[in-house]
Formats: structure tokens, C-alpha cells, sequence
């Protein structure tokens, strides 16, 4: 399999490298850590906001560094989660005195070293609140897995949690519209082919020509269930329906949309993929009020997609759509 | 004194032994994982362990307790995901259980430790699909072997090592409850866990290590240290990458 690579064990350090030659004015790296912070930070006063996970799931979460969203992301080896140690000196960077909330997806890795790194940061008289996204509707919620995963509903609370921080608000009123978020968004997603981790260097799951997998998650895992090939209207029609199902909308809801690409999939397909799911939310006059379509979340270069939406109200509303200047991300008042 | 130096070395023995072992089951390791997980298992598990070794190389007057915590903290910052918590975590939380050197009594104190940390941070019970179904049975082996069974330490260990193959290849025919395999539900069925399957390689490995450094003259049955793929295979749950491929990939 070919890559653009030097040395698989070097991906992570030379990519951060690589993001801040590119975005000098924005972000910068912590000496001797796999962590990028915004310029900024800490930024006096504000609650900071950071998350962090697996690398290969970039622009997250790097890209996402800036006004208005995150004040530090790590970055840990790819797929796996960052370290405890890392982690808090990512939360020890980004406190400006009104404490940091941690924005932790649901994988049993990155729970246990947010949780570890938490409390080295309580030690350290640093205020630390976390919230666990859970987006994925694809697995069930029951007493025989983990809970459900968290996918690409991160960036909305990313965005929300960023936006609530950025107007100066306590680190308890930034959790709790972090959590009202993570309450109304669901995600699912789909694979055309596997992605190829640098380390392995081949496909993590073999995946025939007529074949695709539904209920993916984000880190090259087999879906929960293998199809024959669909068409992009009927991919649509499956995520969107399922998404659906799990949020339990009325007519004259109104949601935020994210069609998003898993890294190996062009934009030109995920618009046809995004028409559709719009014509499905119509038919059940749900209004969409922001739908977002690229790659926000991926699974290096997996190529397929997942379909997020988040019910609003007039606070999620405001809060979405309010200004971000990130690497990723730019939204202008 | 002498016999702290004796501990002293037979524990950084095991350690570079062990560090060895996972370098050669890296591919194996992670071929377990890519069928239900993301396939970094194998790449973790010896990115953390050579740092250990290059952590503990040059001690020369750190007592057991405190080489046995550096290796938990230095897997704690290298491994990552969830596989650094509970290996390195665990094993600094129970490396105060070798403070008075190791003998079968500390041995079985700090498996015991060990055990109880994995289960409480990964909050995982037997029959979940995870290291804890290859641990579990070993710890209690051990503990009995000694304790009840009254037997030596390096055949306490060959009975422990035993309860834990047989652990590991009881992951395959199960449904995951924990870990990444989980989200795949029945999916999972039929894939060997790699958390149990890296943990048997451990102690496969401590027993090869004690066997050298300890009285070489105990009799045991058919546990000699093998890789999986030539353990006898009685039902049919091969655990290399063919069987993955037809169920998973």
C-alpha cells in the first residue's frame, strides 16, 4: 500500500509539525508534547475547551483550534487515544483561571485518560469538568457493549461548548449546553472500502467489490452489519432514516445537518449524498437550519461517509451559528 | 543482598524478555485486533515496552518495587488508549505490593493487586471479551497453587500460565461486552481477543524468565511457552489472521 509517509512511528510528530508551518498564526505545539494549542491560549478569563483523541481523524481535532472552538487538542498515536500525561499538560495549558472542560468521545481509552489526567489536573487546583459525546446510533445501548461511540456529533459540541466559552460564560453553563448538545444529536455511518492504518500498511477489514459496511465507526473498525452495494440515495435514505429513529423528531423540528466524508470519499459525493438526506428531512418537514457537508471527522482514507443531525433550539441555534475562525472551520458574523 | 541483586536481575531479564516477545507478536497481535478492533494493539503494546526497557536500562541499585513502577509509568505515558491504563496503570498501582522483594506470598499479593485495578479501571468481569478472561483465571490459579496447593512458585506460575491459554482461546467463541470489539456485537463471535492474547504472552513469557532464573529441575506438563498458533487447537478456534479473514474481513 502506498503512502505519503517517512516513518510510520514518526506520522503523528511530523504531521503536528506540518499543522503549524501551516497555520503559524493560529496554533502552535507544546514543547516536548504531541499537543497543539491556539496561539492564545491560555486565554485569560475564558473557560478553555479542549478534547483529543486517536490521530487519523484529522481536520479533527487540531483543526478545530481557535476563536470561538477549541483551545487544545491532543494527538495520540493513530487511533489511540492520547496519553494521561499528555493529556494534562494539554488541560494545564489551555486553564485561564475560569477552569477547562473536556470534550471525551465515548471509547473506553479515551475515558480512562481523561479521567486519569482530570484528576492530575484537580491536583494541580485546575477546575475540570468533562463531557462524553455518544453519537453513534449504529450500536445499540444496552448492557452488552460499552455505550454508544462518539463520532462526528463531537464537532457540533466542539462548536457549541466553543461558541458558549468564547461569550464569557462559567465553566458550569458551558457543560451544561455541552450535554443539552450531546443529548440531541445522532450520527451514523457507512464504509465503501477500509482505510489502511501507516503502522499495518494494508486494509484493517477486506470489504468485496459489491459489498459495503453499515454502522461504522471511525477508527476502521467492521461495521455492525455488511450490505450489498447501494446506491447514494439509498445509503442517504438508510443513515438519515436511522438517525431518525434514534432522535424521535416531530414535524417542524428544526436540525443541523453534517454529511461527512471518512477521508477517501470526494465532495462531489457526499453533495449527492447530502441532497438526499435534505429531500428525507423535507418529506418529514423537518427544517434544516445549517448542513454542513466535507470531511470534519476521518478515518484517514477509508472511503464512505456518516450522516449527523442535531435538533436545535434557539440557544444551540445561536450558539452553531455564531463566529469561529479556526484551520478547519470559519464562520463569519 | 545478594539475593536482592539476584531478584534485581531476574526482573530485568523479564522485562527485556518480555519487550522481545511483544516485538515478535507485533504483526499477530494486531492481525487479532484489525478483525474486531482498529488494529493497533500489536504496534502499542511494543512501542511501551521498548521504552521500558530503555527506561530501565543502567538501574542498578533500584530495588524491585521501584523498577516494577517504572515500568507501569512508563507504559501509563507510551502506550495510550485504553491498553495503557489498565497494563501500565495496574501495574504501578501494584508495584507497592514487591516492596518487601518478591517471593511467592508478594507474587501472589501483586496479581492479586493487579488484577483487582484492571478490573475495577476497565470494569470488566469474565465473559466480557477482554484480558480480564485470561488474567482472572491465571491470578486465581496462582493464588491457589500457592496458597491451598502448596505448591513451588515456578510450578504455581506453569498452572497459572495454563488457566490463561485456556482463558484466551474461551474469548474466541464469545460476544464482546467491552473494548472496541463491542460495538460489532455478534460480529465479534469467533475472534480471538487480543488483550487476553497479548496478557497470555506475558506470562508466558514471566514463566520462561523464572524458569531460568529459578530451580530448572520442577517437573510440568505440556505449558512450555508456545505461540498460538502451535497450541493444540481442539475446537477448531484458530486465532491467525485465515480465521479472521473469513469471519471479519
Amino acid at each position: 500500500m502506498k503512502k505519503l509517509i517517512n516513518e510510520p512511528s514518526a506520522v503523528v510528530d511530523e504531521m503536528l509539525d506540518g499543522m503549524v508551518a501551516a497555520h503559524p498564526q493560529q496554533v502552535r505545539r507544546l514543547d516536548g508534547a504531541e499537543v497543539l494549542v491556539r496561539n492564545a491560549a491560555p486565554v485569560e478569563g475564558k473557560v478553555g475547551i479542549v478534547s483529543g483523541g486517536g490521530s487519523g481523524h484529522e481536520p479533527t481535532h487540531a483543526g478545530y483550534l481557535g476563536p470561538g472552538m477549541l483551545d487544545g487538542a491532543a494527538a495520540g498515536e493513530m487511533f489511540t487515544s492520547p496519553t494521561a500525561d499528555q493529556l494534562g499538560e494539554m488541560i494545564g495549558a489551555c486553564d485561564g483561571g475560569e477552569g477547562v472542560l473536556c470534550v471525551v468521545k465515548n471509547y473506553e481509552g479515551d475515558v480512562m485518560n481523561f479521567d486519569t489526567a482530570a484528576e492530575m489536573a484537580d491536583m494541580e487546583g485546575v477546575e475540570v469538568v468533562q463531557v462524553v459525546v455518544n453519537d453513534d446510533v449504529a450500536v445499540e445501548d444496552s448492557l452488552y457493549t460499552s455505550g454508544r461511540r462518539g463520532v462526528c456529533g463531537t464537532i457540533f459540541v466542539h462548536k457549541i461548548a466553543g461558541a458558549k466559552a468564547a461569550q464569557g460564560a462559567p465553566l458550569s453553563a458551558v457543560a451544561t449546553v455541552a450535554e443539552k448538545a450531546i443529548d440531541r444529536v445522532g450520527t451514523m455511518g457507512m464504509a465503501l472500502t477500509s482505510c489502511v492504518t501507516p503502522e499495518k500498511g494494508e486494509p484493517t477489514f477486506e470489504l468485496g467489490d459489491d459489498e459495503i459496511e453499515l454502522g461504522i465507526g471511525i477508527h476502521g473498525e467492521p461495521g455492525t452489519e455488511r450490505t450489498d452495494v447501494m446506491t447514494a440515495d439509498e445509503v442517504a435514505d438508510h443513515l438519515t432514516e436511522a438517525v431518525l429513529a434514534d432522535l424521535d423528531l416531530d414535524a417542524g423540528a428544526e436540525v443541523a445537518t453534517i454529511v461527512n466524508g471518512m477521508g477517501g470519499t470526494p465532495l462531489s459525493e457526499l453533495y449527492i449524498v447530502n441532497r438526499r438526506v435534505q429531500e428525507v428531512l423535507g418529506e418529514r418537514e423537518i427544517e434544516t437550519h445549517e448542513a454542513w457537508v466535507g470531511d470534519y471527522m476521518t478515518s484517514l482514507d477509508m472511503c464512505g461517509c456518516s450522516v449527523t443531525v442535531m435538533e436545535l433550539d434557539e440557544e444551540l441555534k445561536e450558539l452553531l451559528t455564531s463566529s469561529v475562525d479556526t484551520p478547519a472551520l470559519t464562520v463569519a458574523e | 543482598m545478594a539475593d536482592e541483586d539476584a531478584q534485581r536481575e531476574a526482573l530485568l531479564d523479564a522485562i527485556e524478555n518480555v519487550a522481545a516477545r511483544l516485538a515478535t507478536e507485533k504483526s499477530h497481535l494486531t492481525e487479532l485486533d484489525s478483525a474486531i478492533g482498529d488494529a493497533d494493539h500489536g504496534a502499542n503494546m511494543d512501542r511501551g515496552f521498548a521504552a521500558v526497557v530503555e527506561e530501565v536500562e543502567g538501574v542498578d541499585d533500584a530495588s524491585v518495587a521501584e523498577i516494577t513502577k517504572t515500568v507501569g509509568v512508563t507504559l501509563v505515558s507510551t502506550v495510550g488508549g485504553a491498553s495503557g491504563p489498565l497494563y501500565g496503570g495496574s501495574i504501578m498501582s501494584a508495584s507497592g505490593e514487591l516492596e518487601e522483594g518478591i517471593t511467592a506470598e508478594t507474587a501472589v499479593a501483586f496479581a492479586e493487586a493487579y488484577l483487582e485495578k484492571v478490573q475495577d479501571r476497565g470494569d470488566a468481569q469474565v465473559g466480557a471479551k477482554t484480558m480480564v478472561d485470561a488474567l482472572t483465571p491465571a491470578v486465581h490459579t496462582f493464588k491457589k497453587s500457592i496458597e491451598q496447593d502448596d505448591l513451588d512458585p515456578l510450578e504455581a506460575l506453569a498452572k497459572a500460565v495454563d488457566a490463561a491459554e485456556r482463558g484466551a482461546r474461551f474469548t474466541t467463541p464469545i460476544r464482546a461486552k467491552k473494548g472496541r470489539a463491542s460495538y460489532l456485537g455478534w460480529r465479534s463471535v469467533g475472534h480471538r481477543d487480543p488483550g487476553a492474547t497479548s496478557t497470555l504472552f506475558i506470562l508466558e513469557t514471566l514463566l520462561a524468565t523464572a524458569e531460568d532464573h529459578l530451580d530448572g529441575g520442577v517437573e510440568r506438563d505440556a505449558v512450555a511457552p508456545t505461540t498460538p498458533d502451535e497450541t493444540p487447537d481442539t475446537d477448531g478456534d484458530r486465532v491467525d489472521g485465515e480465521g479472521t479473514d473469513a469471519e471479519g474481513g
